[in-house]
């Protein structure tokens, strides 16, 4: 393991992620000590529309994968219109390489529900959930711990710190489904339904929760509004990029030294990323990556100088996503990585449109094919004309996320299909398991 | 009708509670992971307990509960093992570690030993990455498995042992766990306060810790409004849109409609037509729509004319039916026989 260099270690900005040092954070005895509830009481003290144009000033972009401008999300909410408004926090974190929610719910719960208060007072909302993803039951316990202390505290309920603004907060734990992540799918969840996307329009903003305005917005999203009421805007945009501003907390895992969570400014480099994981594990080396989870195209050791804020991984040909680094070495196959990965999106397709949820069912029995050694060149138009026809005609994202690693491996990675194809690598699976229609 | 104890009752209706009064159906979720606490599965009398207290039939109950993992459909163990074969851990070597256990125990993908101890399952993404390959027990994560540390837990959990999660609370068993799926707060003493954070998720601080760096500092006191005089004053009742009691109806209802009706419509704002998934048989688009309760009466009507089917039958392919429908077919070509008797 080699010690970073001083200019890449300046490139830590830990913000979201500073309180995780300190073991008691969860409690808001802790929180308190820690700046906690302060940004909330200055909140207070401005009109709602002011904290909506802060958000726009700063730059927050969603940080749940789409990269959507906040406080514009928060002002397509209509004020004076007699419905009630909801604010839902998207905390089913499930998307393949993300892990950097769990641990901000688990280990600093209150700076996400004092971001909750602070949005719902800012777009007039008075009753609010967290959609939590079932499987995460440490990060829901403290956070319905946080919850609770913030109601015995008067932070919940009614007239909170005697600024006349009522907000009643329900943790909700999803059952284990990934399409629940996409926001229709997740209100339709929240309502007691199969947990299918809508077709839109119309937005949540104007028909979201049980028909009425709604912003649906990330953890990591939520959590960074303490920050940003305390600090102002220009301290955030100190951090990042230009169009891609403030912090972010980037999850490397796999082939690296020291995976796990860093938090630098948008915009720092795979390259530098890797220094500060340690450097590769010896004997591997890079060969391909996700940018931002499963769902993003991947890349190559070509890339490793590409600033990873919104901007410029879409001129690379990707997608910023989650900032989940997945980091593969020469060791790794990508194109059994792909069929993997492709299995979770069978899995995890709802079934409510044909191009995901046969498009995916048949590529993972051609990529068996392909992996036991039985594959046929044609397989691989095959593959492409089938990404063809799912990739924009789906009704949600998730089948356009299926497509991206499927392309970008035939497209950086076709010889090691054809070493499959053509007999020059071993198969890798066996072909007992290829029954039924292959 | 179903034997769930008053506890789970009162639960029921501390559930409903979270909710608006007239958006009942969103403690469905909830209330699936309350019954799953109190029998291990979702069976079809906890269909039934959730779609007596929510006012719903059992096929909108059974449709939701069937499209979710956690929902089990078969009695489980006390302990679900699930293990990730995701991308990064199978590459790590997560679906060694799950072969491994899918052939000491004997059992394959959600299935449970013949002691009825454990669940077993392959995961898809456990979103802790950076501590691969991982396994969670009753979703308790087991971080940096390999084949052997994972036969030797689940040998542990066997011989009645509770090891420790890597960074979660102490286990409990998956009953227990589903009462706090069910959101409610986990009332052993110090459950809350158990796990510390593990190294992958602190290295970036420590990092930073070691070497001194810090996020550039902040003033706390700078304007919200920036380039402006002064902030504007806040509102002296802002935001104040309706009563919010846990229990207050968010918003009068302008036309008393079921929230199926107005569910459904949320997805067409502007559509007229009826309804398939409203309460009851028939959805008038117009006069007064069905109450939750007809749906009831309509189940109730549909399953005294159709007997519920036997043992891998379909519904109706019993002998009784087929001779019923028998007879109504040869009645009818009676009938049509004798018109055209008269015809002629």
């Amino acid at each position: 393991m080699t010690t970073p260099r001083p200019e890449t270690l300046a490139k830590l900005t830990p913000v979201l992620t500073k309180r995780w040092l300190s073991p008691d954070a969860w409690r808001i005895g802790t929180y308190e000590k820690l700046d906690g509830y302060a940004a909330l009481r200055k909140a207070f003290k401005a009109h709602p529309d002011d904290l909506i144009q802060l958000i726009k000033d700063s730059g927050l972009r969603g940080r749940g994968g789409a990269g959507f401008p906040t406080g514009l999300k928060w002002g397509f909410i209509p004020q004076g219109d007699g419905k009630p408004h909801y604010l839902v926090v998207n905390a089913d974190e499930g998307e393949p390489g993300t892990c950097k929610d769990l641990p901000l719910m688990t280990h600093d719960p209150h700076s996400l529900v004092e971001g909750v208060i602070i949005a719902s007072y800012a777009i007039r909302a008075n009753r609010a959930y967290i959609y939590i993803r079932g499987e995460a039951v440490h990060a829901a316990r403290r956070l319905r711990n946080a919850v609770n202390e913030a109601y015995a505290k008067g932070y919940l309920g009614r007239n909170i710190l005697g600024s006349g603004f009522d907000l009643d907060l329900v943790v909700h734990s999803g059952a284990g489904a990934y399409i629940c992540g996409e926001e229709t799918a997740l209100l339709d969840s929240l309502e007691g339904f199969r947990g299918q996307p809508r077709l839109r329009p119309p937005f949540p903003a104007t028909h979201g929760l049980y028909a009425s305005p709604t912003v649906v917005n990330n953890v990591g999203t939520i959590a960074s509004v303490p920050y940003i009421v305390l600090g102002g805007a220009d301290w955030w945009k100190s951090m990042g990029t230009e169009k891609s501003s403030g912090p972010m907390i980037y999850s490397l895992s796999g082939r690296v030294v020291n995976p796990g969570q860093y938090e630098c400014g948008l915009g720092i480099t795979l390259r530098e990323l890797i220094e500060l994981a340690g450097g590769m594990q010896p004997g591997h080396s890079l060969k391909f990556w996700t940018p931002g989870g499963s769902s993003t195209p991947l890349l190559t050791a070509e890339h490793l100088d590409v600033p990873l804020d919104f901007e410029e991984v879409a001129a690379a040909g990707s997608i910023l996503g989650t900032t989940a680094t997945q980091i593969f070495s020469d060791q790794d196959c990508p194109v059994y990585a792909t069929y993997r990965w492709l299995e979770f999106y069978h899995h995890e397709s709802c079934g409510k449109c044909t191009p995901c949820r046969e498009g995916n069912y048949w590529m993972v029995r051609v990529y068996r094919r392909i992996l036991a050694g039985q594959g046929t060149h044609e397989d691989l138009d095959t593959l492409l004309d089938t990404c063809d026809n799912i990739l924009g005609r789906s009704f949600c994202g998730l089948g356009d996320g299926a497509t991206s690693s499927v392309t970008s491996s035939l497209k950086y990675f076709k010889q090691d299909y054809l070493d499959y194809i053509e007999g020059r690598t071993a198969p890798r699976l066996s072909d007992k398991q290829l029954v039924g229609a292959h | 009708m179903t034997a769930f104890t008053d506890e789970t009752r009162a639960r029921a209706r501390e559930i409903i509670a979270r909710y608006p009064a007239d958006r009942s159906r969103s403690a469905l979720l909830p209330l699936l992971h309350l019954v799953q606490a109190e029998e291990g599965y979702v069976s079809p009398a906890g269909v039934a307990f959730c779609a007596e207290v929510l006012g719903l039939n059992k096929a909108q109950v059974g449709a939701v509960a069937s499209f979710y993992t956690m929902y089990k459909r078969r009695p489980t163990g006390d302990w679900l093992v699930s293990v990730c074969t995701n991308t990064m851990c199978d590459v790590l070597g997560g679906q060694k570690v799950y072969d491994t256990l899918a052939e000491h125990l004997g059992v394959g993908h959600d299935e449970t030993t013949a002691d009825g101890k454990i669940t077993l399952e392959h995961a898809e993404c456990l979103a802790a990455c950076d501590y691969g390959p991982v396994m969670t027990v009753n979703y308790d994560y087991f971080d940096g498995v390999d084949p052997q540390t994972a036969v030797d837990l689940v040998d542990e959990l066997r011989a009645g042992g509770r090891p420790t999660p890597s960074r979660g609370a102490r286990l409990c068993t998956l009953k227990e766990m589903s009462i706090q799926l069910a959101g409610f707060a986990d009332e052993r003493e110090g459950a809350v306060a158990d796990g510390v954070p593990g190294e992958p998720t602190l290295r970036g601080l420590r990092l930073a810790q070691q070497h001194g760096i810090s996020a550039p500092g902040f003033d706390p006191n700078a304007p919200i409004r920036s380039g402006q005089a002064g902030d504007k004053p806040a509102p002296a009742t802002p935001a104040k849109a309706a009563p919010t009691g846990s229990t207050a109806p968010d918003v009068p209802a302008p036309d008393r409609k079921s929230p199926q009706v107005r569910t459904a419509e949320t997805r067409q704002p502007d559509a007229k037509t009826a309804v398939p998934d409203a309460p009851g048989t028939r959805v008038p688009t117009g006069g007064t729509p069905p109450t939750p309760r007809d749906a009831q009466a309509a189940e109730a009507a549909g399953a005294a004319a159709n007997k519920p089917a036997g043992d891998a039958k379909p519904a109706g392919d019993d002998a009784e039916a087929q001779k019923r429908n028998l007879s109504e077919a040869e009645s009818t070509a009676i009938g049509s026989a004798n018109d055209k008797g008269a015809k002629k």
